[in-house]
This record gives C-alpha cells, structure tokens and sequence, in this order.
C-alpha cells in the first residue's frame, strides 16, 4: 500500500497527531487525575488529604445520590421507551409517504439543532403552574390544572416530555435512514403472503432494523443517564442557595446535575470525581444490559 | 402485481368511486399523524414568537393572546439591559466559528490519513480514537477544570476552543466519507505527479470533500452553539459568557417576566435557525446517509 517507507510516513503521523495530542492532554490525563482524586479530599484551596474509599462509601451511604440514581432512571424509563417507539412508528410512516418527504424531516430535525437552554424555557412558559398556556386552556375549559413543577412525578414526566420532544424526530431520521435500506422486495413479498401493515412491522420491519435500534438505544442510554442541562435550567436555580438542586423535593435532581452541584457549587473536587467514576459505572452497567437485552431478543 | 390480478379477476368493483376514494383517503392517512407531529413540534416555536411579541401582563390576564403583539422592541430592550447580549453573542460566534474551522482541518486531515493509508499503527491508532468515544466527559471534567486553573484559562474562551479543536466523532465521520468519496486513481496519479501527503489534501482531496465538510461544519457548528455545560463551569466570570449561559442567566434574573425571556430566547435561537433552514435540505440527505455508513 501507500505511505510504506520511513521519509512518507512522519506526514501521516503529523496529520493524526493533533486529536490525540488534545485527548492525552484534556482526555487521558484529567482522566487519570480525577481517578487520584476520587481518592483525596480537595476543595481546591486547602492541601490534598488522603481520604482512601472514603469517598466511595459516600457514594453507597449517600442517600441524595441514590435518590438522583432513581430520578435518572425513571426519567430515562420514562422518556426513552415512549419515544423510540414513537420514532419507529414515524420513521415507518415517512417511508410510507412521496409528498413532503423533505418537509418533514427537516421538521423532525429542528428541535434537536435547538439550544437545551431555549427548549428548556420554551417549556416553562408552556407548563408554568400558574403561568403557563396550558394551565390557562384548562382552567378556560374548566378542567383541573395540573402543577408541574411542584410534584415527585409531574417533575419527572415534564422533563421527559422535554427530552421527548427534542430527540424524537432525531431518532425518527435514523430509523427511516435504516428503513431506507431495507428492500422493497421484502414488503412486497410480505404483501403478497398477506401480512398486514401491523404484521408487517413486527415481523419485518423491526428485525431488520434491530442493528440500528441497538444503536438508538445504546446512544439513548448514554446520553439519557447523563441528562444535565433540562433540570439544571428548570429547577438549577430555585433552591441554588442550599446547594440542594431538581426541584421541589430533589424530583429532578439527575446524577449529573447532583455531580455538578458537589464538585462545582460545593466546591468538592474530590467527591465529584468519586460521584463521576460512580455514574460511569452505572451507565457502563446499563448500557451493556440493554446491548444484551436488544441483541439476544434475536429468536 | 398482486393488485392488477385482484383487480382484473373482478372488474366490476374498480369501476365504482368508492374504492377509489378510500384508496385516496388511505394515501392521505399517514399525512394526518406525521401533520400532528409537526404541530406539535413547531407549536413551542410559534408560541415563543407570541410570548416575545406580546407583553407579560398579557399572559396574566384571564383571555391570554394566541397571536403576536406589537411588544417585541419593548422586550428585546429589557433583555439588552439585563443581560450583556451582544458580548456573549460575539463570544459564542468567536467559540463556534474557531471550533468549527479547526475541526475541520484538523479530523479531515487526520481522517484522510486514515481513509487512504495504512501505515505502522494506524490500525490501533483508530481503534484508540473508537474507544475514547465512549468515556464520559464527567470523568474529566472536575481535572480538565484543575487543569484550566493551572493553565490559566479559566474564564476565557481559549478553555472551550482548545479541548475542543479535535473530535473523535468527527475523524470517524470523515474517513467513512472520504473512504466513498476519493477514488484511489486520482491519488494515485497525484503520487506520479510528485505530490507528497500534505500537496494530495489540498489539491486533491479538499476540493472532493467541500459537501462532507459542510455537513461536519454545521453539526460542529451547532453543538459548539448550543453547549452549555462546560460554559457554564469553565467561564467564571458571569460578565464574560457565552449566549447560552448568557440566556440561563436571563431566565433566572426575570422569573416570570416571561415575554422578556421568551425574547432573549427567540434572539439566541433565530441564527442558528437560519443557518440550518438554509443548508437544510442536503444536511438532512447527509444525516440519513451517514446514519447507513454509521
């Protein structure tokens, strides 16, 4: 092949170089340094002390964490299971269409091209408990209102409704890209052994499109269990002055967002690299069980 | 196929409207559904013009407006004196744009050397580069944040730009595109010619890969906009923002001088819109294609 003496190699290493020179430097090292950390007390002012597995039998007693490990996943339950099956039924009728095909899914990629911090206040002013549209429409129709931001699972389904609408049409364009994939001779096979269209999904549509559910489901996953940005935005604020973010009773505090407010509000650098390596285990764990779940239901 | 033996087995059926009209109505079917859905997902948008036009009192009173008012300058003002816009827009714009030009040289370089070479390494190189894919940014953030200090970077954009100025996604999105999109030919009589690695990229892949680039440069571009959490951290200085953290700041200062908000908000999002509407069509057609190769 190309490039195989010594004098045509060095500009091929100079071209890679530059990526993995930034991730030794801003990847491996902070890496490595906040594994040293995790095991030290630093409030980053006051000398480093040895704290051992301190921290870490924090992370197992502290009782906030694991109420933000539970908020996570059902936040995560609660918007990914809807939504793929939303974006598969989407994706399946984009297929199904000729007209407005670019119409849609330049629609359907709009919200997540949109900032968090603007969807996040788009979505207050709608669900605002007393402020909001859609309290308003059902007082104007008499029907009781719901308080969003005030209980343990409204708090969670608002931000779930959130993450729902800004990724729904994103996973939708890569179920069609799959669907796009599939030949048409298998549909008309099916159609002419007469399958119907609800047949036809299960039976052909989604095993054929399983590579590319793992993948929606695995990205999900990661990001889902990272959710950040909405709560902080929603709820960050209102209770900032005891350090005690997500929202009446902490039913939006995510792990990330509980993360940020030890290490970065708290100032406690070396709790939040232990809070850190903890939430990279959790979503390692679960990410490989839905690869497992998702790859085996293969009959 | 099946349809015509159907149908001409009994023709007396065809020739009546009724079929024909259902058969139109089932065309239309998936239309309703996917219509509801670009209802539902354009409505937060629609009402955020109406919230920005109008004035917050009009939100209070019992018969709320539905359609835009004549308040947006009123609003737009109010968010220029609460918070500093235009620096942290210029801000923001400085962060994409340098973020966005450097990525590109940078992974489509590096992406190109992937695609077309194989040298000592390069195999474990790439696999290296899948790898740190998956690692979670929160296992270096509270390090990268330490580092800054040290570096003294904290509070300038220099912390976003440089840890950003090469991604992994990115390399691995090139070197699918440019492994499709050069042939090895051209190279080839570019080896004849004389040409060495870095002459190739320029003469020969740069001009092949313009629409690659453009699709990588909007996503890059998109995401450098819309990032808020390292912002949020790294940029200490609450006068010194980007647009993002620049708006989160209006949300919490204004509560629920909600038009004023919503304003700041229309603001911070009508360019990025722009952009994207603009290059939609073909970014679009370039996601569905990369998401195949992905």
């Amino acid at each position: 092949m190309r490039g195989k003496s010594l004098g045509r190699t060095w500009p091929l290493y100079t071209a890679v170089s530059p990526y993995y020179l930034l991730f030794a430097v801003f990847g491996l090292f902070p890496i490595g340094f906040s594994a040293y950390l995790a095991f030290h007390r630093w409030d980053g002012l006051n000398p480093v002390t040895f704290a051992g597995l301190d921290q870490f039998r924090f992370v197992w007693a502290d009782d906030t964490f694991r109420l933000a490990v539970v908020n996570t996943l059902i936040i995560w339950v609660l918007s990914t299971v809807p939504m793929l099956l939303m974006s598969l039924g989407l994706a399946s009728l984009l297929n199904s269409v000729r007209r407005f095909k670019t119409f849609y899914q330049v629609v359907l990629f709009l919200p997540s091209v949109t900032s968090i911090v603007a969807i996040a206040i788009f979505f207050k002013a709608i669900f605002d408990n007393d402020y909001g549209v859609l309290n308003d429409t059902l007082k104007g129709f008499g029907i009781p209102t719901v308080q969003w931001f005030s209980g343990y699972w409204s708090i969670k389904i608002l931000i779930s409704l959130l993450l729902t609408w800004q990724w729904v049409g994103y996973n939708a364009i890569i179920y069609y890209a799959g669907l796009q994939a599939i030949s048409s001779d298998v549909y008309e096979a099916a159609k002419i052994d007469g399958a119907g269209p609800l047949r036809t999904f299960w039976s052909i549509t989604v095993p054929l499109l399983r590579p590319v559910i793992l993948f929606t489901v695995i990205i999900s996953t990661i990001t889902g269990m990272q959710t950040f940005t909405e709560p902080q935005v929603l709820f960050g604020a209102n209770t900032a002055g005891n350090g005690n973010a997500g929202g009446p009773g902490q039913a939006g505090l995510t792990m990330v967002l509980y993360f940020y407010q030890q290490a970065f509000v708290n100032n406690n650098y070396g709790y939040g690299a232990a809070l850190a390596y903890a939430i990279f285990a959790i979503v390692a764990v679960f990410a490989i069980i839905n690869w497992r779940i998702v790859a085996r239901s293969d009959k | 196929m099946s349809t015509r033996v159907s149908t001409s087995t009994r023709p007396d059926q065809i020739t009546t409207t009724a079929p024909r009209r259902a058969r139109r109505m089932r065309g239309l079917g998936p239309h309703i559904p996917l219509m509801l859905t670009v209802i539902v997902l354009l409505f937060p948008f629609y009402w955020t013009v109406v919230m920005a036009t109008n004035a917050s009192a009009d939100f209070y009173a019992a018969t709320p407006k539905l359609v835009p008012g004549p308040h947006l300058l009123d609003n737009i003002r109010m968010v220029f004196s609460s918070i500093n816009f235009f620096g942290s827009m210029t801000n923001t714009l400085i962060v994409a744009t340098s973020v966005t030009v450097l990525v590109l040289f940078f992974d489509s370089l590096a992406a190109f050397a992937f695609a077309k070479f194989t040298f000592p390494g390069s195999r474990v190189l790439f696999a290296i580069l899948l790898l740190t894919f998956t690692l979670p940014a929160q296992l270096s953030t509270v390090s990268q944040f330490v580092l800054m200090i040290n570096l003294g970077l904290v509070g300038t954009l220099q912390a976003l730009i440089i840890p950003a100025a090469a991604n992994a996604f990115g390399i691995f999105w090139m070197r699918q595109y440019i492994s499709g999109a050069v042939p090895d030919e051209l190279l080839d009589a570019g080896t004849i010619d004389g040409c060495g690695f870095f002459r190739q990229y320029y003469y020969v892949v740069l001009p092949i890969i313009r629409p690659g680039l453009a699709f990588l440069g909007i996503f890059t571009f998109v995401g450098a906009w819309n990032d808020y959490g390292w912002p949020l951290i790294v940029l200490v200085n609450p006068d010194r923002v980007t647009l993002q953290v620049a708006l989160a700041q209006l949300n919490l200062a204004h509560g629920t001088d909600y038009s004023v908000v919503m304003a700041g908000a229309l603001l911070a999002i009508i360019p990025l819109v722009l952009v994207f509407l603009v290059f939609a069509r073909q970014f679009v057609a370039d996601a569905v294609k990369g998401a195949v190769r992905g």
